[in-house]
């Protein structure tokens, strides 16, 4: 079991759990009123939401928002199934190769010793501070280079090689996993294979579940809109932001989209927290 | 007889051959290593390193992105230093605002994951939900909008003249004198993004063991606990959130336009992000942005080198 909860440390002070719960709720209520206001705001009636002076809560709550978003994606030249498949197809493909691809090459950049890997982890750390703004137009000339405009490709391969998560892993399999366990495995005949998916991934759980969480975020909200061109190949985020840039005929919809834009991340954040805290407490049992 | 050059000839493609054969042989040795880099080996340098330097030979050049670009040496950059005012002013608000939201948000995301790990896992849980909430929200963060609204609706303005503190309706995003503390106060809202969770995931990672240990060797409360244990422990993932910090804080750009509009007033609210905005999308000049990026990335590198050193000495 975790022993942070259940024990009581002799570490702790009564005053001090108290300041931090004064100081915790402070935070949380600066972060979560203007969530609430967007999840009062998708219930509101048109009327409402243009009352003057604004009101931050719902008087009357209603479903309309959302019943006139259905009405709107069914009425849509293309079924807007055909949207949500590609943005869950892009984000699924793109994380799961993802948190793969980047653990396979942070554990051997942190655990082996080779030529070059102190150059190529560099390199990933400092692609994070190239402004991507500008890297737009080669990325671009790349794509009709391998003629992957229009197509997942595009978008679903580079996913697989961000810098951020290998950048992520490598710092947790550089702390977690000690080289001991390695050289033992190794003894026993283990290969690096088996080494790699059977001790490390374990181990380092939390770290992929948290990389999850990034590149689930990232991906969904990816418009996809430089490289995708046929309308079957667009995106949720592409679609929702046609109907919002609808004017202000379609405020009530553009706060409901609001809400599921940023509930579903929210919702697959709590899934995959509650597994981190599975692992912690069975890790615990060493 | 040294100065017979035929002698030097014929050993040096002969040494060369010889590093290079030894250069294959470790390839050759450490195979296993390259297989489980080369799937994302290849996309990085394809789809990342290949893009960046393409867009630091177009900071060579001059390119509108329709003719074929023209090499124009150091032009761009003798341009951007010398006869480019507004790429000052640009400069100036990035340095304020990195100098203030990367250090705050780095430490509000450090002092929170510690204080939520303290917590039940389902309050850790649903908390630390709440704080991320924001980073992830998208156009969420339009709300602010509303609540700095210029009029005497905006929330903030009305709350204030309610109880008597203004006499008048200030313009938060339209006077420069407010639209970078406006801009800071929203930048913090969104702050606690992927650092916080490594930073959480990180704290969890901490050996029980370790805490145990000290509280029998004599560490009598949580401060000290904090610097002799868990921020030593910590150094890798203090890392990673120093360079998120750098990144976020002097490429803030995305968040700024919607805000306080594009161009802003006097370009008080003109980072260097939003002034090469301005050049690569506004006025085709990709060459001209492309410099202003590669000056970016040098100054973040050297930053990101001096934060480095500073983390080094922590705890040793």
């Amino acid at each position: 079991m975790n022993f942070r909860i259940h024990r009581k440390r002799v570490t702790r002070s009564f005053g001090g759990d108290m300041v931090i719960f004064v100081v915790l709720l402070a935070g949380a209520a600066f972060s979560a009123l203007p969530l609430i206001y967007i999840v009062s705001n998708a219930f509101k009636p048109l009327n409402e939401l243009f009352l003057f002076p604004p009101q931050f809560f719902v008087r009357n709550p209603t479903l309309d928002n959302f019943k006139d978003l259905l009405i709107i994606m069914a009425d849509s030249w293309i079924p807007f199934s055909r949207y949500l498949f590609n943005t869950i197809f892009i984000t699924i493909v793109g994380t799961g190769g993802h948190v793969i691809f980047a653990s396979m090459a942070a554990f051997v950049l942190s655990k082996h010793q080779f030529r070059g890997r102190k150059l190529f982890f560099t390199l990933v750390v400092f692609s994070l501070m190239f402004s991507q703004e500008v890297v737009a137009i080669p990325k671009y000339l790349t794509m009709t280079y391998l003629g992957w405009i229009d197509h997942y490709a595009a978008i679903i391969l580079p996913a697989w090689a961000m810098s951020l998560g290998l950048f992520l892993m490598k710092q947790f399999i550089d702390a977690m996993i000690p080289d001991t366990l390695l050289e033992a495995a190794r003894l026993d005949g283990a290969s690096e294979l088996r080494i790699f998916w059977q001790i490390v991934m374990p181990i380092v759980k939390p770290a992929w579940l948290t990389l999850t969480i990034y590149s689930f975020q990232e991906l969904w909200r990816r418009f996809g809109g430089e490289f995708i061109y046929s309308e079957q190949l667009k995106t949720l985020p592409y679609a929702f932001n046609q109907i919002i840039s609808g004017g202000i005929a379609w405020a009530g919809v553009s706060s409901a989209v609001a809400l599921v834009m940023m509930g579903v991340p929210i919702i697959i954040f709590i899934i995959n927290q509650s597994k981190v805290v599975e692992t912690m407490a069975t890790s615990g049992l060493d | 007889m040294r100065a017979i050059p035929s002698k030097g000839k014929i050993n040096l493609p002969s040494s060369y051959q010889n590093r290079f054969s030894l250069f294959l042989q470790d390839l050759w040795r450490d195979r296993i290593s390259y297989f489980f880099l080369a799937p994302y080996g290849i996309l990085f340098l394809g789809f990342t390193v290949l893009p960046v330097l393409i867009a630091i030979f177009f900071s060579f050049n001059y390119h509108n992105m329709l003719q074929p670009p023209q090499w124009v040496g150091w032009q761009n950059y003798f341009r951007l230093f010398l006869a480019d005012d507004i790429f000052l002013i640009a400069v100036k608000n990035t340095f304020i605002f990195a100098a203030i939201t990367g250090p705050i948000s780095y430490f509000l995301c450090f002092f929170f994951a510690w204080l939520i790990n303290e917590l039940q896992p389902r309050i850790r849980t649903i908390l630390s939900a709440i704080f991320y909430a924001p980073s992830i929200s998208g156009y969420a963060f339009m709300i602010w909008q509303i609540m700095f609204s210029g009029d005497s609706y905006g929330y903030i303005n009305g709350f204030l003249l309610y109880w008597g503190l203004i006499d008048e309706p200030i313009q938060w995003l339209l006077d420069p004198q407010w639209m970078m503390p406006v801009v800071i106060v929203v930048v913090l809202w969104m702050s606690m993004g992927t650092s916080f969770l490594v930073f959480i995931a990180g704290l969890q990672g901490i050996d029980p063991k370790l805490y145990e240990a000290a509280a029998v060797d004599g560490i009598k409360n949580r401060w000290q606990e904090l610097f002799y244990i868990t921020l030593p422990a910590m150094k890798g993932y203090l890392m990673f959130g120093a360079i998120m910090s750098i990144t976020q804080s002097f490429a803030a750009a995305g968040y700024i336009i919607p805000l306080v509009g594009f161009p802003s007033t006097d370009y008080a609210g003109r980072t260097v992000v939003t002034h090469l905005l301005d050049y690569g999308n506004v006025r085709f000049e990709m060459g001209y942005a492309s410099t202003i990026a590669v000056v970016l990335f040098v100054v973040m590198i050297l930053t990101q080198q001096l934060v480095q050193r500073l983390l080094r000495n922590l705890g040793s």
